[in-house]
């Protein structure tokens, strides 16, 4: 069983993210809704952990020794199915049927449904308790795999987030990487609007996490960033990825409308068109 | 292993326990079979009696401090990794306050997490309204794939935990504070899904569930005096139901009175209901506490306050008979 392709190369990676940005375009507007803006603003992440970063084969979705990805930011679905797909986890073409009443690719991701996903996501706040459970069996069984979990900044005014902070550093938890997409947007408007999360950095400090600050839309960062992650011991890592809602298309960044809204044909014509 | 004393027998009679205080014994023994067994804890690990699985295996026990929602997801984890959680905590606690951790990260998932709140019903007693769980079954029993079981002493809830850890799924079990009297026969052994009927009456029978079994048969007692035949059913499984043992039951009287230390809302009352309403309608009456939140007292002033004994099954039989 041959592992997933390897992508070392920050170009490389930056090509292969427009890819995954395209393929995101294309099945939200097959789909007439979901959620872009914060698809978009992760994807360079995304496409850093499963072409570079992440030990995993996706011909044995459930090998004991890969690495694992948990998307606490559920509603960023089409990100995650778009890298599994590229991945080789399942054929392009089931991407078209997303949402569709006969299709596995839920709204929101469902494990039940679809190999690849770890497990259920949707409802904010729950996905970094769940990393931690997983980190602590995999110490306990003496494996190296380390597990990612990807959660947005507006989730982070969900409380259980911090009891999970307090847990895995309580346990010392440092297989574990948070990853936040830090793209300072919300469904009602600017997170330092709705309910203020700065500073965000300083939080997680405070909840004794070794914390990177970084350009989450530049590729030698991010990949700075979970390579040293791997380095640091005795305690869980975060990476606040600073990013931009809807990045990559130029009238979809920065706009808290886009991030429940699928395009329109129109619009997905001059998106793909800019992401060419 | 050499021969094993159970510890709820006393020179060959058994005696009361609180169920909670089994699940302590049971979990211990489990801990010793089993390698792949996890405990988590939400600060509760003295009054839940996950402290002596603690004390014997601490590399495999996790407290997680007071916060059930983490708590849940962390077992959830923990069952994706392989392992088999028990997860425990108060009954309102873990059922309410994480509701949601349950039917997004444990159920929608179909995680394989045990869980196992103690402090259950009226009977916690003087700790009042906020830490008496009297909705917990039906807040269960609506999760998708969920398994609900309410063991109804101390033998039964160790055969409860050894079979819950067999099987491959998400269980919540219902354990109480207070001291129950040893009522399953020696040859009982617990099957998931199974109700127990230990008579089944012409004129009426109860289906009970937890503290309310042992209830049930003292009022049963009490009718039989008067010549009047009632069966009693352990219907320890509330989901999924035993539907078989139920209509079979309701074919032999007129009448089926239903007990349980949880609101007549929800519970094993409603899920009797909602099969005989659909199969084979009958005259149903739910003993239960009657939508109101409960109080401080003595778990046996409250169990009289809210109506939960052997007299008011009595009554209500008489009086719908």
């Amino acid at each position: 069983m041959k592992a997933a392709t390897v992508v070392k190369n920050a170009g490389a990676l930056s090509l292969r993210a427009k890819e995954v940005r395209r393929e995101i375009i294309r099945m939200l507007t097959e789909a007439e809704s979901g959620h872009t803006g914060g698809s978009l603003s992760a994807a360079d992440i995304v496409t850093v952990l499963y072409f570079y970063k992440m030990r995993h084969r996706p011909e044995d979705p459930l090998w004991k020794e890969r690495d694992r990805f948990i998307l606490s930011k559920g509603h960023a679905a089409p990100l995650l199915y778009a890298v599994l797909a590229l991945s080789g986890y399942f054929d392009r073409t089931l991407l078209r049927t997303l949402r569709k009443v006969d299709s596995v690719l839920q709204g929101h991701p469902s494990s039940k449904m679809l190999q690849g996903i770890e497990v259920s996501t949707g409802s904010l706040g729950q996905g970094l308790s769940i990393a931690n459970g997983v980190a602590l069996g995999l110490r306990m069984d003496g494996l190296d795999s380390r597990v990612y979990c990807l959660l947005g900044d507006g989730e982070l005014q969900e409380g259980q987030v911090w009891e999970a902070a307090m847990t895995a550093a309580h346990y010392c938890l440092d297989n574990l990487c948070a990853i936040v997409d830090n793209n300072g947007l919300q469904i009602d408007g600017f997170c330092c609007d709705v309910m203020k999360i700065e500073p965000v950095t300083d939080k997680w400090k405070a909840f004794g996490w070794n914390v990177f600050d970084i350009d989450g839309h530049d590729m030698e960062q991010i990949i700075a960033a979970l390579d040293e992650a791997e380095r640091v011991k005795g305690k869980p890592s975060v990476i606040v990825a600073r990013t931009v809602k809807g990045k990559g298309v130029s009238f979809f960044e920065g706009k808290a409308e886009y991030h429940g809204m699928a395009p329109t044909k129109e619009e997905e014509e001059k998106a793909l068109k800019e992401l060419a | 292993m050499g021969e094993r004393k159970d510890p709820h027998v006393s020179e060959g009679k058994p005696k009361a326990v609180a169920t909670r205080d089994a699940y302590g014994s049971a979990l211990l023994e489990l801990g010793g079979k089993r390698e792949d067994v996890v405990v988590l804890d939400a600060d509760l690990s003295g009054s839940t009696k996950t402290a002596k699985f603690a004390k014997t295996f601490p590399e495999r026990f996790f407290n997680i401090g007071i916060s059930e929602q983490d708590l849940v997801g962390t077992a959830g984890g923990l069952s994706l990794a392989g392992k088999v959680p028990f997860a425990s905590t108060f009954a309102i606690f873990e059922t309410g306050r994480a509701w949601e951790q349950i039917r997004q990260s444990v159920c929608y998932s179909h995680l394989n997490v045990k869980l196992v709140a103690t402090h259950s019903g009226i009977t916690v007693g003087e700790d009042g309204a906020s830490h008496q769980a009297l909705m917990d079954v039906a807040l269960m029993r609506v999760l998708p794939g969920m398994t609900v079981i309410v063991p109804a002493d101390g033998t039964e809830t160790g055969q409860v935990i050894h079979a819950v850890a067999e099987y491959d799924g998400p269980v919540y079990v219902r354990l109480g504070r207070a001291k129950v009297p040893a009522i399953m026969p020696e040859d009982y052994r617990f099957r998931m899904g199974r109700g127990y009927t230990f008579h089944r009456g012409k004129d009426a029978n109860i289906i009970a569930a937890g503290i309310m079994v042992s209830v049930a048969l003292e009022a049963q007692q009490q009718l039989k005096a008067e010549g009047l035949d009632v069966g009693v059913v352990n219907m320890s499984t509330i989901k999924p139901l035993d539907e078989e043992t139920l209509l079979r039951t309701a074919e032999a009287s007129r009448l089926i009175v239903t007990a349980e230390e949880h609101s007549i809302l929800g519970g094993l009352g409603s899920a009797v209901c909602e099969v005989l309403a659909d199969a084979h309608p009958a005259i149903v009456k739910r003993i239960g506490v009657r939508d109101t939140f409960g109080r401080s007292g003595k778990p046996d002033e409250l169990m009289k306050l809210y109506g939960l004994t052997a007299e008011e099954i009595v009554k209500t039989v008489k009086t719908y008979l």
